[in-house]
């Protein structure tokens, strides 16, 4: 009887109608190269339905609990909620991008001075309007192995987004930052959908920051980032995702890198009731260098997966990815490393490392390691360690006096640390420090 | 200051200690010595409060205080501090601001403010000179790769930082050689005072001849069979342990 049920396949009940709606509203005056992509795209994921945990990708995270509500991905601009800039924002003096459920906010603040023809702006604005030759150029290109059934709805479903676009040789001085709330007192999803285009030895730092405020229904967020670093450019990419217990979070960062590029990011979920994060890198080009980082800090019930892919497609580059969770009270995690080495992709060197500490009997973590490695001249190696707080160190610090608290402290803050001493922000640095501190008195 | 009064303690199943009494007063320094086994490092977790002893008699009063019934934290507020045997290595944890942390939890307790910036980098230059530590040493994270040398060093380092009334120097000799011994004994010495006592346990009389005791007891299957003053550390240098034991089998 279950497995009957198991192999049915789901679809959101409002979710095919509300399509239609969209296409005769909200995109009918779009292109149709974009048109027939959302309708490919959706009917993709139609074939599909939300997976069971059957889903060899989604055996440890139930994503049909998430999808089971009865949302509405039909929404406009329209909230009565006011941001508080300053306070939402991480650098005072970066360049911001702020959506609110998916759509750019109105007065996000885009007065300032850019090198020449750096786009910093918005997917309906910039992307549809200014730049389509470039969206039309991109979107969707990084996508091509990927079938993930919720990059497949964000493609049908996106309305807007960060459009990024960095020419030859270009270098915003200041931190780009794209600042993501989720508002209001209806259920939805909200599928914001993100392209940054890095040509050849371009440079910048963005920060993508998820919150919530106001925000007293569930929301489903499913967003999609494609990151195209080119030769010799350099991006580093920070996704801090720190949103309410109403939040539901699903992400796809999709990234190709070519000859000579750096991509370095940093993931680090310390909010949501649950999240699943996508991070499918392709090193598509010789000597390239690529960084994921990532830390989780969950309590509660709360469930944070992370899946990381990195494919080798050429010689000489070089992967390095360090995970690391704190689980409390009765959360999970999961840690799903891919790494694939194709057989000419020779002098490979990729590293994968997962660390976790359980607070308590009742959290678990789920890390599996995936290496497929077809090249006979490579570096490999991954490590996974999951244990408890130190009993004898936190007994040192107690002996010289430090309460059990603020032992035990300090002993976390030390294992985040490695992770956080990989951002290269100082401000967001200061910031992630003083929230991760927060964050652990439970 | 401290009163063991016929103290029994052990891991479930097994006792080691077997009914220690043990009075240090004020500026006294006692050395306890025995051979392997005898007692010496359960003695000194149980004083300073590691869980993974069990007491199942006897009391110690610290300053009239019960101190089997404080926290490892408040012993320590209460001016209690254990040089370790094996110091804990802990990755990402700087030395310099788990002490600072340290200080101020101490100093809460006692209703103290917290310490300034100023006067607390003094202190640390000042007392980093009494062990010969380099600044570069004080800022690493604790422990973490130091040799056996350095991390004894940074032991005393952090006594005399946190100015305890009672030392524990549990086997703070076992592994070094007679220069890094030397500078370990040196900073204990300028750290003595009227006030302040030690209790030195060790396996070798060598140490004795650097760190000068008042009293020294000798430890055996969990009591203490000897007491005397410096020279019963010599005799035990002389004799061996053989000597004790044959001693004690006799007296049973």
């Amino acid at each position: 009887m279950i497995a009957t049920i198991e192999n049915k396949k789901i679809i959101p009940a409002r979710l095919e109608g509300e399509f239609q709606t969209l296409l005769g509203k909200t995109f009918a005056s779009e292109p149709d190269w974009l048109k027939k992509a959302r309708q490919q795209a959706f009917s993709a994921f139609l074939e599909q339905g939300v997976p069971s945990r059957r889903h060899e990708e989604y055996k440890y995270t139930d994503v049909r609990k998430v999808f089971a509500g009865n949302f509405s991905c039909i929404h406009n601009e329209a909230h009565t909620f006011t941001p508080d800039l300053g306070k939402l924002s991480i650098d005072r003096d970066s360049i911001k991008l702020i959506f609110v459920n998916g759509w750019l906010y109105k007065e996000s603040t885009l007065d300032a001075p850019l090198p020449e023809g750096v786009v910093i702006g918005s997917m309906a604005n910039e992307g549809l309007l200014v730049r389509n030759d470039l969206l039309r150029n991109y979107l969707g290109r990084s996508l091509d192995k990927n079938n993930d059934p919720f990059v497949l709805l964000n493609t049908a479903l996106w309305f807007d987004g960060a459009f990024i676009y960095l020419p030859a040789g270009s270098r915003p001085e200041r931190t780009i930052e794209i600042i993501h709330i989720c508002t209001g007192g209806t259920e939805l999803l909200a599928s914001p959908r993100h392209l940054i285009i890095a040509e050849e030895g371009a440079e910048a730092r963005i920060i993508e920051h998820s919150v919530s405020a106001e925000l007293e229904k569930k929301v489903i967020i499913n967003s999609v980032a494609e990151v195209f670093v080119h030769e010799n450019a350099r991006l580093n990419y920070y996704k801090i995702q720190n949103e309410n217990r109403n939040a539901f979070h699903l992400h796809t960062t999709s990234a190709v890198q070519k000859r000579d590029s750096h991509f370095d990011t940093n993931t680090v979920t310390l909010g949501c009731d649950w999240v699943r994060n996508n991070l499918n890198i392709s090193l598509e080009g010789e000597n390239c260098d690529t960084h994921l980082n990532g830390l989780f800090i969950a309590a509660d019930n709360q469930h944070t997966d992370n899946h990381t892919r990195v494919y080798h497609g050429q010689p000489h580059c070089q992967s390095n990815q360090l995970y690391k969770g704190i689980l409390g009270e009765r959360s999970t995690g999961v840690f799903n490393g891919k790494i694939y080495v194709e057989r000419d992709a020779q002098k490979t060197n990729a590293y994968q490392s997962s660390k976790n500490i359980l607070l308590s009997d009742d959290a678990t973590i789920n890390t599996k390691p995936e290496l497929e490695i077809y090249a006979d001249d490579v570096k490999c190696s991954h490590g996974s360690s999951t244990g408890k707080i130190d009993e004898d160190a936190l007994f040192y610090l107690r002996s010289r006096g430090l309460g059990e608290e603020s032992a035990r402290k300090l002993l976390l803050q030390a294992f985040a640390a490695d992770v956080l001493d990989t951002i290269r922000i100082d401000s967001l640095k200061n910031y992630l420090e003083a929230l991760v501190t927060q964050k652990l008195s439970f | 200051m401290l009163k063991i009064k016929n103290l029994q303690a052990g891991i479930p199943g097994r006792e080691i200690l077997k009914g220690i009494s043990l009075e240090v007063k004020p500026g006294e320094v006692h050395a306890i010595m025995g051979p392997n086994g005898s007692g010496k490092s359960t003695l000194s977790s149980v004083l300073a409060g590691r869980e993974d002893y069990e007491v199942t008699g006897g009391e110690v009063l610290f300053n009239g205080k019960d101190l089997l019934d404080m926290s490892p934290e408040d012993r320590a507020r209460e001016g209690l501090f254990l040089a370790f045997q094996y110091p804990v290595e802990i990755p990402g944890v700087s030395n310099i601001n788990f002490l600072k942390t340290a200080i101020n939890e101490i100093r809460a307790y006692k209703g103290l403010p917290p310490i300034e910036a100023k006067e607390f980098l003094r202190m640390v230059k000042e007392k980093q000179a009494l062990v010969e530590m380099t600044g570069n040493l004080a800022n690493r994270s604790v422990n973490e790769g130091f040799s056996g040398g350095e991390k004894k060093r940074n032991e005393i380092f952090q006594m005399a930082m946190l100015e305890p009334t009672l030392a524990i120097m549990d086997e703070t000799d076992s592994g070094l050689d007679i220069d890094a011994l030397r500078i370990v004994a040196n900073g204990v010495n300028k750290l003595r005072s009227k006030d302040r006592s030690f209790i030195v346990i060790t396996h070798y009389q060598r140490l004795l001849n650097y760190i000068v005791p008042d009293f020294v007891h000798i430890l055996y299957d969990g009591r203490i069979v000897k007491s005397g003053d410096k020279k019963l550390a010599l005799e035990l240098e002389e004799k061996g342990y053989d000597w004790i034991k044959k001693e004690a089998v006799g007296s049973v």
